[in-house]
C-alpha cells in the first residue's frame, strides 16, 4: 500500500508542525510523518521563550532572522489562534537577562557591544540595578543589573504545539503517527519514504526530524551535523502573578507556575534529570528572586536541544535530489513565525530565498588548517 | 459526613480560618478538617472551582491549605499540632506567604 502527497514533512515537532501548517492549504496534499509517543521531543520540553536578545553573534543574518520572527509573532499568534480557537498566550512585555554580579554585567555588556558592532536589527539596553528593580521589584540584593530587549516575549509552548497540529488538520493536512522513516529513495523526481507501517511517496520532502535529521539528511545528498544538548527545567507550584517580564532563565507562566531553565549540558542522548544541575539552577534563581525560596518545585524535567556546532539553523535544498529540504534549529518556538510564514512558502514554491544561503550546511566543511 | 473511629487519642485545638476546631493528636490536618465537616479546602487558581481532599495520601495535591502562614501545604501530609493556624485558600498562592 502506498500513499501519495505533494509535500511530506518528516517530523511532527514544533519545526515540522510550523512548516506543515505553513505549506498546507491551497489544495496541496500535505502529510506529516511522525514517530510515536516515545520520540525525543523538544517541542514538549522547551522553555517557551520567543527570544531575541543576545542571538546572532557571528552571523548577522541569524540576528535579523530572529528579530524578524519576533516581529512576525503577534500576527502569527493571532492568525493561528483565530483559525484554531486556541489562545497561545503570547505576550511581549520585553525580556531581561539578569546579571548576578558586576563582573557578569560587564561580560554581558561586552558581548552585546560586539553584537551591536554587527548592527543587529534590534535594540538591547543595559540597565543598572535601580532601573532593573523599578521594573522587577522582587529582585534580590545580588542582582547587579540586566540587559533588556523590548522584542522579547513568551508563549504557552504546549498550546502553540497543539494549535499548529489542529491548524494543519483544519487545512486538510494529514498527520501520520508511528511513521518513523527508515530510508528515503529518490526516483523519477519522486521521493519514497520507507516506514514500518508502509511506504509514503511525495513530490517534495522536508526533513524536520530534529536530532533524526543527522541520519536522514545524507540519504538525499544533504548534511545535518546536529548533536543533543541537554537542558533542565524546574517548575514551581502555581503562584499569584509577581513576575511580569520573562527572563532568559526564569519566567512565570500565564497559569502562575514559575519555570526555571536554561542549563546547557553535553550528556549525549541521556534526557534524565540530574538533581545536582537542578539544585544549582534553583540556587541561582533564589539569588535572583529570594522569595522563590518559599516556593515548592512540583516538577523537574530535562529535554534535548537540537544543536549545530555554531548554534545557528540549517536551511538547505538538496542539489542532487531537488525537492528535498532540510530544516533544523534549536529555537523552534521563536522561529515558528518565520518558519510558518516565510520559509514554508519558499519550500512550497520549490526554491529557498537567496538570503537563506548563509544557513546551508556547507559552512561546516572547513578545510583543515595548513 | 465523616465520623471518627472511637479511640483514646488526646484532644487538641486548632483554628480554621480563625475559628477553633477540636482535633485528635496523630491525625492529619485534612482528617481534622473533614471530621469538622469542612469539605471545601480551597478554590483552584485555574477555574475557581472548589477543591478538597481526594487521595489522602500525598499524591493529588487537591487538599492544599495555608498552615501557620505558609500557603499550599498538603493538609493530608501534615499532622495536627495544638494551636496550629489553618486557613483555607482562594486562588493561587501568593509568593509572599
Amino acid at each position: 500500500m502506498s500513499e501519495d502527497y505533494d509535500i511530506a514533512v518528516i517530523g511532527g515537532g514544533l519545526v515540522g508542525a510550523a512548516l506543515a501548517w505553513g505549506v498546507a492549504g491551497e489544495g496541496r496534499r500535505i502529510a506529516v510523518l511522525d514517530e510515536g509517543d516515545v520520540a525525543l521531543r523538544a517541542a514538549r520540553g522547551n522553555f517557551a521563550l520567543v527570544w531575541v536578545q543576545g542571538k546572532g553573534l557571528g552571523l548577522p543574518e541569524y540576528a535579523a532572522w530572529t528579530a524578524r520572527s519576533a516581529e512576525a509573532w503577534p500576527d502569527f499568534a493571532a492568525a493561528l489562534g483565530a483559525e484554531t480557537g486556541i489562545d497561545l498566550g503570547y505576550r511581549r512585555p520585553g525580556g531581561f537577562h539578569l546579571a548576578l554580579s558586576e563582573a557578569e554585567l560587564e561580560r554581558r555588556a561586552a558581548m552585546l557591544q560586539r553584537l551591536h558592532n554587527q548592527a543587529p536589527p534590534y535594540e538591547v539596553r543595559i540597565l543598572g540595578r535601580a532601573e532593573t528593580k523599578r521594573m522587577l521589584p522582587a529582585i534580590g540584593p545580588d542582582v547587579a543589573g540586566a540587559s533588556f530587549c523590548p522584542l522579547d516575549g513568551h508563549v504557552d509552548a504546549l498550546r502553540l504545539f497543539r494549535a499548529l497540529h489542529a491548524g494543519l488538520q483544519r487545512r486538510g493536512g494529514r498527520y501520520l503517527a508511528d511513521r518513523a522513516v527508515d530510508t528515503i529513495a529518490h526516483r523519477g523526481g519522486e521521493f519514497r519514504l520507507a516506514t514500518k507501517n508502509g511506504e509514503v511517496r511525495a513530490g517534495k520532502i522536508v526533513l524536520a526530524a530534529g536530532l533524526g535529521n543527522a541520519r536522514l539528511a545524507p540519504m538525499v545528498g544533504l548534511a545535518a551535523p546536529v548533536r543533543p544538548q541537554r537542558g533542565h527545567i524546574l517548575v514551581t507550584e502555581r503562584l499569584a502573578p509577581f513576575l511580569h517580564h520573562p527572563m532568559a532563565t526564569l519566567r512565570q507562566t500565564r497559569e502562575g507556575g514559575v519555570m526555571i531553565g536554561d542549563s546547557q549540558e553535553e550528556a549525549g542522548f541521556d534526557n534524565g534529570v540530574d538533581t545536582r544541575v537542578a539544585a544549582a539552577m534553583a540556587a541561582r534563581a533564589v539569588r535572583a528572586f529570594p522569595l522563590l525560596a518559599r516556593a515548592n518545585v512540583v516538577r523537574i524535567w530535562a529535554a534535548l536541544r537540537v544543536m549545530t556546532r555554531d548554534g545557528f539553523p540549517i536551511y538547505e535544498q538538496s542539489a542532487s535530489c531537488p525537492g528535498a529540504f532540510v530544516v533544523t534549529c534549536h529555537s523552534g518556538v521563536t522561529l515558528a513565525a518565520v518558519h510558518a510564514t516565510a520559509l514554508a512558502p519558499e519550500i512550497a514554491a520549490g526554491k529557498l530565498a537567496p538570503e537563506r544561503g548563509v544557513f546551508a550546511a556547507k559552512r561546516f566543511d572547513v578545510p583543515a588548517a595548513a | 459526613m465523616f465520623r471518627r473511629l472511637p479511640d483514646a487519642a488526646a484532644t487538641l485545638t486548632v483554628t480554621v480560618d480563625g475559628a477553633p476546631v477540636a482535633a485528635r493528636a496523630g491525625e492529619s490536618v485534612a482528617a481534622a478538617l473533614l471530621a469538622a465537616g469542612k469539605l471545601r479546602f480551597r478554590d483552584t487558581p485555574a477555574s475557581g472551582a472548589a477543591r478538597g481532599p481526594y487521595c489522602m495520601m500525598g499524591v493529588c495535591f487537591d487538599c492544599l491549605v495555608a498552615i501557620d502562614g505558609a500557603g499550599n501545604r498538603q493538609a493530608c501530609m501534615v499532622p495536627v499540632r495544638d494551636g496550629m493556624a489553618i486557613e483555607t485558600q482562594t486562588g493561587a498562592r501568593k509568593i509572599e506567604r
